[in-house]
């Protein structure tokens, strides 16, 4: 099978800056992401100037840039970990890779440091296998293979468009878990990258994510919105909402979705305990959400992920909706961000360019 | 010793059978000694029926050959592979155990990346008695497992998850490739230990290998036939890929989950190539009959048992697969006289055998 050449240039790393001082968190990063072009999009509330080293190729977006391009808008909140979506929206890439600002690189089993860069883009670049579950894990990888009852068939695969990555340390638990087991870190090194199969949905978890930008750059916005949104992922639900969006679009479209590594290593930080308090608002929408999208059927007649979107917006509205009012609100925020993505989004400067 | 601290694993060994087919000699065995002692062993004797198989010492067994098989079903004999592995099944039928654990005779122990020795029995337990989640992906895999849990967004509501039917288990060293594969890479041997068990979700279908496998028997034993193979058949190599078809379109039914993953066992030996690739040959074209067959399947809400269900599926198979190529038509009555035959051998006792149905689908 052989792999596309992926030049650098065809990269952005996005980094939504919850915290200023920003210097360990790039140090750490700089053998992976000096290479890269970097976007860095500064959360709008936070009031203190960044501190971000040198030797970094990198463009900053603040409030200031955000509400020039962005414009008022109702809906669409690019503040807290939702900066990041700002960042996806501006970008000219084909493939973004987006890290928490409270990570850094992970060790494998051997002591060896993790290109979370690397794999992501090495997971976005080699098919993915839906239809078919291979034992195996990931064919594509050295060593590995199709296992014997495979159908011929499918073993071409389909194109990757979203790439999960895991957490080592502090995994991403909500908050009743961590707060029921304090101790509770995640030391297993699993080595392995799968497909996650069509038609099953899983909690995408935005802390370490690699996407294709040109294919479902639109399905990845800042969406459901908890009414007591947070510093800490574990008062947050957006990229939960997002992820059965675009989980949901890649089956439509026949696209796929990886899980698996990269590993980055979390840092500890925040109070589960605190968190409680805010967190069962979450909690309790997903119990709505989940059902809602393994039922959601889009039309054939959509056939990008712009006109994916739209459509889940209308349907989230119609059966959402009356449920709580941030529904409605998300199917908004839908609705404005794929118009703001078709004006300013879409399309990247370089599509494979050729030439050196 | 093996065995030194209190195992927080049950041993469950009155309640599981190992099964295992076996052509050549059960060598194998001594290896295993360690974990399979204080469990009772059903071989399954394959080929020359006057061949003497020996068992090494100090195992509980017992043994049935083909004019055992034979004798016991009579007519319906009929249904059970002869020169193929396939024949395993028969040991299901007989088994009177909840679990069953099957492995090939020539996969050994293998060792963990820490040198350790793998107790692969145990993983199955474990993976058996602990819930699967097939309705939604957790990505943290198996979240009952020490050390790991359920993520940010997994509905609570699906926590408890739902009982587990197969423990799938995989293999180092020599993969289980199809013939294709091992003709050009004959000298790949997996070396990579995924340090993981999953639940396949809901709806996947995937290939079940026989080689080190975990069941319920009593959930799911009449779902896992392994076919018609070998002798007077014109595929081979197919039989678990069938019965772990067969199987996950009834657990889907019927709301039980499937896991895949640890434990690992070593595969030694590597079959010849071109002999694979004769018995495989036609279920390789086949296969793309049979997977859209599978993957389409819908059984009826009244089809409330695994015998139900499977009998459904044998009709199935006749009516859309029958067309493909007449095997399919000799198979599904294969299916029917097996499920008549796991009947007379295990009578529904007071446990009835009509199970509640799973969630709505």
């Amino acid at each position: 099978m052989s792999q596309a050449s992926i030049k650098d240039i065809e990269i952005d790393i996005v980094i939504g800056a919850l915290h200023s001082d920003l210097t360990s968190f790039m140090n750490e990063w700089r053998p992976v992401f000096s290479r890269f072009h970097l976007i860095i999009v500064k959360d709008p509330n936070l009031k203190e100037e960044l501190q971000i080293p040198e030797g970094f190729n990198l463009d900053i977006f603040t409030k200031s840039d955000i509400d020039q391009v962005v414009g008022t808008s109702a809906a669409l909140h690019f503040s807290g970990y939702s900066c990041r979506y700002f960042g996806y929206l501006i970008s000219r890439k084909k493939y973004v890779i987006s890290i928490d600002d409270d990570c850094i690189p992970a060790r494998d089993n051997k002591g060896v440091l993790v290109d979370a860069v690397a794999q992501h883009i090495s997971n976005l670049t080699t098919p993915a296998t839906p239809f078919f579950f291979n034992t195996l894990y990931d064919p594509y990888r050295k060593g590995a293979d199709f296992v014997r009852g495979y159908p011929f068939s499918l073993r071409s695969g389909v194109t990757c468009a979203l790439s999960c990555g895991l957490w080592l340390n502090l995994a991403d638990h909500d908050a009743p878990t961590q707060a029921l087991k304090p101790m509770l870190r995640n030391s297993r090194y699993v080595d392995a990258v799968m497909t996650v199969p069509a038609r099953a949905l899983m909690p995408v978890s935005g802390i370490n994510i690699g996407f294709d930008r040109e294919v479902v750059g639109p399905a990845l916005f800042p969406g459901l919105r908890l009414a007591g949104e947070g510093k800490v992922r574990w008062e947050t639900v957006e990229d939960i909402w997002c992820g059965m969006c675009v989980k949901v679009v890649c089956d439509h479209l026949g696209l796929g979705v990886k899980s698996g590594l990269p590993y980055v290593w979390r840092k500890e930080g925040g109070d589960p305990i605190e968190s409680l308090r805010k967190e069962w608002e979450g909690v309790k929408l997903m119990e709505e959400v989940v059902p809602f999208f393994q039922s959601v059927r889009l039309p054939r007649s959509a056939v990008t992920a712009e006109e994916c979107v739209v459509e889940m917006a209308a349907t989230v509205k119609e059966r959402l909706g009356p449920l709580d009012p941030v529904f409605a609100r998300a199917a908004e925020a839908m609705v404005e961000w794929v118009k703001l993505w078709k004006i300013l989004g879409a399309g990247s400067s370089s599509t494979r360019v050729q030439e050196t | 010793m093996a065995q030194a601290s209190v195992p927080s694993t049950p041993l469950l060994k009155d309640e599981l059978d190992i099964v295992i087919p076996t052509i050549r000699n059960l060598d194998f065995l001594e290896m295993w000694r360690p974990f399979f002692q204080p469990y009772h062993l059903i071989i399954v004797q394959d080929g020359d029926p006057t061949k003497v198989i020996k068992v090494p010492e100090g195992f509980d067994y017992e043994l049935y050959n083909r004019n055992d098989i034979n004798r016991i079903l009579g007519p319906k004999a009929s249904c059970i592979s002869f020169k193929d592995s396939a024949c395993r099944c028969f040991g299901y039928m007989v088994s009177k155990k909840k679990y069953i654990y099957t492995i090939d005779d020539d996969c050994f122990v293998a060792k963990d990346p820490s040198g350790k020795d793998i107790n692969a029995l145990e993983q199955h337990i474990k993976n058996l008695l602990s819930p699967s989640t097939p309705f939604f992906f957790n990505t943290l895999y198996d979240p009952y497992r020490d050390g790991a849990d359920f993520v940010r967004g997994y509905p609570f509501s699906l926590r408890e998850g739902v009982p587990t039917a197969v423990s799938h288990g995989l293999w180092l060293n020599i993969p289980d490739y199809d013939a294709p594969t091992q003709l050009v890479k004959p000298l790949e041997r997996n070396t990579r230990f995924v340090d993981a068990v999953l639940t396949i979700p809901k709806g996947t279908l995937f290939p079940m290998c026989g080689m080190n496998l975990g069941f319920n028997r009593e959930l799911i034993g009449p779902a896992m036939y392994f076919g018609l193979m070998g002798d007077g058949q014109p595929i081979g190599r197919y039989d678990d890929m069938w019965a772990g078809w067969c199987m996950k379109v009834i657990c889907d039914h019927l709301g039980w989950g499937v896991k895949t993953g640890l434990p690992y066992i070593w595969h030694s030996k590597a079959s010849n190539p071109f002999v694979n690739l004769k018995k495989e040959y036609k279920g390789i074209y086949w296969q793309e009959e049979l997977i859209p067959f599978f993957q389409s399947a819908t059984l009826p809400k009244d089809c409330t048992s695994v015998q139900k269900c499977y009998i459904e599926l044998s009709k199935q198979v006749r009516a859309k697969l029958g067309k493909v190529d007449e095997y399919f038509i000799k198979l599904a009555d294969a299916m029917v006289t097996w499920i008549e035959a796991w009947d007379e051998l295990n009578p529904p006792s007071e446990a009835s055998a009509d199970v509640t149905n799973g969630p709505a689908k």
